[in-house]
């Protein structure tokens, strides 16, 4: 294909809307994201596309392979428009019987649909389930909808009209005028905000300058970057361009982890295709701007989120933070002034040119504009993608949106921001999603990981889970991070070993304001914050396991007896049937036995335990 | 581009690969920051980096081995000792971490007598821990080659790689 004008960019919508409207026939909207793939979505694509070709059907029923459609535990999954009936936990073997049942009798296919876990009704159409009622997708507003291997598919939905406007009818002023306006703030979790950035990058001097985006997701139980990716890694690319026009960049580069093959195939697939059409490249549209982007891989190192690790990174070096200022705005990639931004910043980045700053601000709090991302995972039913307005409450977000507990367990905390965030436990679940007011709470809104826990996970173990990560990933530039949460992680240790003593919180708490205190980059003055709002909300288990060395949520091995009450045992065989070691002798109608010579203190038993019996 | 007297002997390392490897420093070598490409370039042919590939590397990068070293064992991905024939890796990142990574890392040891970070004796499997995948729908996620295995529980872990030989 030819370079496009904003002519022929404008044609192209029109046809291109038109065959992606779905006027008879059906559109089969098949999830393609990397949870999907996980469950054998591809294998029931190939069935999907055989059942077609069997029943005649290939002239009246397209199937688009979308991106993530967000309600990744119940792969694979498929929305068939029109009616956006939604189907779930869909098997190869299940194709032929749906698509003569749907799509040539015209009666979904009932025993594929999604059963409300709190209500326990059946609930045939996507709208209506509420764990996507309660959503409002910006940054998300193409996933599952179009294929984002079709740049046509994203044309369509006004794809690139952002762009063609900031290029043509906006100056860089009214670009960043508008992104000011629009309040986003970071949503990598920094949350500063991206047209005050912007501007300072615009005011610095030079000629080269770069515009970068942060792909790098590195946060444990955070993969609302790598869905956008995924879903619509055009949006992503727009919000560059719009980006490079408002500071002057000629180069960008996206720094994406290897840990996302599917994201960064898809990525190189999008660029490809812009550069084609010429939206990316020399001559944007016809408007003499000139802008490039190149994909860059990291190689697996979390400190490379940091703004400036990352670019000492793409610069061929060891990933490591320095000193700021000079921020990046005036001394960035190579020395040169340069801006970096989040995946779903950038992605919010078209609409905004496209609907003004005030559209997006109408939503939101105060201080908080607009929508967030959160990838809603852990002990809660309904785990995937989540989109709200800021000012949801988390409550709605874990009850409403995540179906609330499994297993009919309680609610103890909800972990946010990842390493550098906290828990927020049950009598702060009605506070908003706000940065400022999850930050007064203690735990920080971050990049959007919110991982549910239930009774059975231990705040001790989970405060040594993040400093055992955190402490393996500092790079090791200064002192604090490096040495402090060393010694963190040993004293958390100490305490889950049940060799802890009282002076021990003492210690974690100056020790903690110390890192907080002199860490050199953002990484090390939060890593201490996971223990902060764990000794804050949950003492009293820091307490049970120093002074009574006793686990409460039975997850510290050494702190087990690994023995069977017999008051509590319902004589059941579960634990005997789980257990791997041979370690348990049970007969019908007697209780379990384990003989502690054989058992591996795997913790196997008091998973499957239903009465609490194994102490 | 060097000539095949300069290559280093190495068990591991034919000379087929060695011809690859020429062809990574050829493409790269003018490119500033290419380093890490290449390094993974270069593991992804030999399936790990001995030390004769990285100061190989260096010589056509024109880089300190020093350099070529640091940057080697500073990020995760890059690996000094060779790998079995199946690397298994365990997200152990939060949400796998919540549902029970602990005991599947305990029992995928206690079959193979594995540790995180090794290789077993007849180089059938290495173990990683890795980092959040990002699949946490699934979790507990473990990734065996290209197979992404979702709802992994210590039960049926072993089910799993029994089917990798």
């Amino acid at each position: 294909m030819s370079k496009l004008t904003v002519q022929d960019l404008n044609a192209l919508r029109e046809k291109a809307a038109e065959q992606y409207a779905v006027k008879d026939g059906f559109k089969l909207l098949m999830c393609g994201g990397t949870g999907c793939h996980a469950t054998g979505s591809l294998k029931v694509k190939d069935a999907l596309d055989k059942a077609i070709v069997d029943y005649g059907l290939t002239d009246t029923v397209r199937v688009v392979e979308t991106g993530c459609n967000g309600f990744c535990a119940l792969g694979p999954l498929m929305v068939v428009q029109p009616g956006g009936i939604f189907y779930q936990k869909m098997s190869a073997e299940d194709m032929p019987e749906l698509v003569k049942s749907h799509l040539v009798e015209g009666k979904p296919l009932k025993r594929l649909f999604y059963k409300d876990p709190m209500t326990k009704k059946t609930v045939p159409v996507q709208d209506d389930m509420s764990f996507f009622a309660h959503q409002m997708p910006r940054a998300l507003r193409n996933k599952g909808i179009i294929d984002p291997e079709k740049i046509e598919d994203y044309i369509a939905r006004d794809g690139y009209q952002g762009a063609a406007k900031a290029l043509f009818d906006m100056s860089p002023e009214q670009i960043i005028g508008e992104m000011k306006a629009s309040g986003l703030r970071g949503r990598g979790g920094a949350g500063f905000p991206a047209g005050v950035k912007w501007d300072f990058a615009s005011k610095s001097s030079g000629d080269v300058k770069f515009v970068l985006c942060n792909a790098d997701e590195g946060d444990p139980g955070a993969f609302m970057d790598r869905s956008i990716l995924e879903a619509d890694p055009h949006a992503v690319l727009e919000g560059m361009i719009i980006a490079a026009k408002a500071i002057n960049a000629r180069q960008g580069y996206i720094y994406a982890r290897t840990e996302y093959p599917l994201a960064i195939k898809r990525l190189g697939i999008a660029i490809e295709q812009a550069k084609e059409l010429g939206l990316i490249g020399e001559d944007i549209l016809g408007s003499g701007f000139d802008f490039n982007v190149e994909i860059y891989q990291g190689a697996g190192a979390f400190v490379c989120g940091e703004e400036t690790a990352l670019m000492r990174s793409i610069e061929g070096k060891r990933g490591m933070p320095r000193p700021r200022p000079p921020f990046p705005a005036l001394k960035g990639l190579w020395e040169k002034p340069t801006i970096l931004n989040n995946v779903e910043t950038l992605a919010n980045v078209p609409q905004i040119m496209i609907n003004g700053g005030a559209w997006y601000a109408a939503v939101g709090t105060e201080t908080s504009k607009g929508t967030k991302v959160f990838a809603l995972s852990g002990d809660v039913n309904n785990i995937g993608l989540v989109e709200v307005p800021m000012g949801t409450s988390l409550r709605t977000m874990i009850y409403d949106i995540g179906g609330g507990i499994p297993k009919k367990r309680k609610f103890k905390a909800v972990q946010l921001g990842g390493p550098s965030g906290g828990c927020v436990p049950d009598q702060y679940l009605d506070i908003p999603v706000d940065y400022e007011e999850i930050a007064k709470v203690g735990a920080i809104m971050g990049s959007g990981g919110a991982i549910v826990m239930d009774e059975h996970t231990c705040m001790v173990d989970m405060a040594r889970f993040f400093m055992d990560f955190i402490q393996d990933e500092s790079c090791g530039k200064c002192t604090p991070c490096r040495e402090g949460t060393r010694r963190l992680l040993q004293l958390l240790d100490k305490i889950c070993d049940g060799e802890g003593e009282p002076s021990d919180i003492e210690q974690l708490e100056v020790l903690s304001a110390i890192i907080k205190e002199t860490a050199l980059c953002g990484l090390g003055q939060t890593a201490p914050n996971p223990v902060l709002s764990t000794l804050r909300y949950f003492k009293d288990e820091y307490d049970a396991h120093i002074l009574e060395k006793r686990c409460p949520a039975k997850r510290c091995a050494a702190l087990l007896k690994f023995e069977v009450d017999q008051k509590l045992c319902k004589r059941c065989g579960l634990c005997f049937k789980a257990c791997p070691a041979d370690a348990i002798t049970w007969k019908k109608k007697e209780i379990a036995v384990i003989d502690k010579d054989k058992c591996v203190e795997c913790l196997t038993c008091y998973e499957k335990c239903r009465f609490d019996a194994i102490f | 581009m060097s000539n095949n007297q300069n290559r280093p002997q190495h068990a591991d390392i034919t000379g087929e690969m060695w011809d690859q490897i020429d062809q990574v420093i050829a493409a790269n070598r003018s490119i500033a920051g290419s380093i890490i490409t290449v390094l993974r370039e270069c593991q992804t042919i030999v399936g790990y980096l001995p030390v004769e590939v990285m100061d190989y590397i260096g010589i056509g990068m024109n880089l300190a081995r020093s350099e070529v070293y640091g940057v080697a064992s500073f990020y995760a991905l890059f690996s000094m000792e060779p790998k079995g024939r199946h690397t298994v890796k365990v997200c152990t990142g939060t949400a796998c971490y919540v549902k029970g990574v602990k005991e599947i890392l305990g029992r995928i040891g206690n079959e193979y007598d594995l540790k995180e970070g090794g290789t077993t004796e007849d180089r059938r499997f290495s173990l990683e821990g890795v980092r959040c995948l990002g699949a946490c729908g699934l979790a507990p996620v473990m990734v065996i080659g290209d197979d992404t295995h979702g709802d992994v529980s210590a039960d049926n872990v072993l089910g799993i790689l029994k089917d990798y030989d």
